[in-house]
């Protein structure tokens, strides 16, 4: 082993949710962080495909955490475990792969940071429309993966790949040919074709109404201007809309737990609360127990019912439900685009949207 | 969604538990809640402390949707 590379043996840290380290599922997602020796769960098909590369590399130590418990205290996390993280002297660490579980993605992004922050390599892996992307791209190397689990052998093996390169101290190639996100840095190289023939080549395509690709794509940054604030809420429609799954016992319109392809609209009228033997959630991206004793924890109609009192707003007599769980933002906006033209025609002027 | 029907013109007070995803989605009145498996609650507290607690979040977007901005803005 390790044989072009004089029998160094490298130490990976290795991070991963409480689902792929053992401990359970959404029930466990407050799972406090802990590290043990060794590899786990994706640790090991990790630690076979470096060997299979002819890398020496040990996974010294897998620290996991809970996604939940890792999104609501993301900062103390990262102030307790960087420091041993970095006392097993890791020469990379490696987080995920977490395909499109958006806290999971977060929570591997911010670990990477860190990590390279301190100058510590590192790798993750995620689906194109998890958030983690977004957030962490540019600080972090990200290879794409599948979104879903199903992937993960094709997701390893590009993380090992280019997990080799940054413990190898090998260039890194365009992220097209490494399989990650840009990270929107620009660099020089000189082409093996001169500019004016790459460019009338790629007008010719397109006048050809073939494929081309631009050599300087322009980022596109989707944002919405806030719409003007209401400042007097007496006599303003507004709605409830929530991802939270909230949705009447036994889910009529079978809004999937996860990816849901729909929504649903339910009746306001005459509802006091949301009450546990009338309305569930439907949702399974979280442990829904406590909602599911009282749904006013996700859809909260009966504080909503009492502001109506004393401000005077309307409420509108229908609520928006869907799962936000690995939903894709196709289907997302296709949903918002449909509500709202309800709302608008219904005269609704504003819209409290909750998420878990 | 919130970005979506904030484009349809109806001003959205999005009431979310990772801040970050409402954020990186493109809320722009983003009011923090309590956690993710119960955002508006916690079932440790009393239930009058409880109802409290969720009458403030729900005062707090409504005072997001009252507050002219002109950039994503977290109301904690």
């Amino acid at each position: 082993m390790g044989v072009a590379h004089g029998n160094r043996k490298y130490r990976v840290v290795h991070y991963v949710n409480q689902f792929f380290g053992g401990v359970g599922g959404e029930e466990k997602a407050d799972c406090k962080p802990f590290a043990i020796q060794g590899p786990q769960g994706p640790g090991r098909l990790l630690e076979k495909l470096f060997r299979d590369e002819n890398a020496d590399v040990e996974i010294v130590a897998t620290v996991v955490c809970g996604d939940s418990y890792f999104a609501e205290n993301q900062e103390s996390v990262l102030r307790e475990w960087i420091r041993p993280i970095r006392d097993h002297r890791p020469d990379l660490v490696v987080a995920g792969p977490a395909f499109n579980a958006g806290r999971y993605g977060i929570a591997c992004g911010a670990i990477c940071s860190s990590m390279e922050s301190l100058g510590i390599p590192s790798v993750t892996g995620m689906y194109k429309e998890n958030p983690g992307v977004d957030q962490y791209r540019k600080t972090v190397l990200i290879v794409e993966t599948a979104n879903i689990v199903s992937g993960m052998e094709d997701a390893v093996r590009k993380m090992v790949r280019l997990g080799l390169k940054r413990l190898r101290g090998e260039e890194i190639e365009f992220p097209k040919a490494e399989g990650c996100f840009e990270q929107g840095i620009r660099r020089n190289y000189l082409h093996a074709e001169p500019a004016w023939r790459r460019a009338i080549d790629m007008l010719l395509r397109k006048i050809d109404g073939k494929q081309f690709e631009t050599e300087y794509p322009i980022p596109f940054f989707d944002r919405v201007e806030p719409r003007p604030a209401i400042p007097d809420l007496k006599g303003v429609t507004i709605a409830l809309v929530t991802s939270g799954g909230i949705v009447p016992r036994g889910n009529p319109d079978h809004i999937e737990s996860s990816s849901a392809s729909k929504y649903g609209k339910y009746s306001l009228d005459g509802l006091a609360t949301a009450d546990a033997g009338t309305y569930q959630s439907a949702h399974g991206g979280y442990d829904t127990t406590y909602v599911n004793a009282d749904p006013n924890r996700v859809l909260p109609i009966d504080v909503f019912r009492e502001l109506e009192r004393e401000i005077g707003f309307k409420p509108y007599p229908w609520f928006y439900a869907t799962v936000g769980n690995g939903t894709s933002v196709d289907n997302a906006q296709k949903f918002a685009k449909e509500i709202a033209v309800e709302l608008i025609r219904d005269g609704v002027q504003a819209v409290i949207l909750t998420s878990t | 969604m919130a970005k979506e029907i904030e484009r349809a013109g109806i001003p959205v007070a999005h009431i979310c538990s990772i801040i970050t995803i409402s954020q990186t989605v493109g809320a722009n009145r983003i009011v923090p809640a309590v956690a993710i498996p119960h955002p508006l609650g916690n079932p440790k507290m009393p239930p009058a402390e409880e109802k409290e607690l969720r009458r403030n979040l729900l005062l707090k977007a409504l005072a997001a949707l009252q507050t002219p901005i002109v950039e994503q803005t977290v109301f904690s």
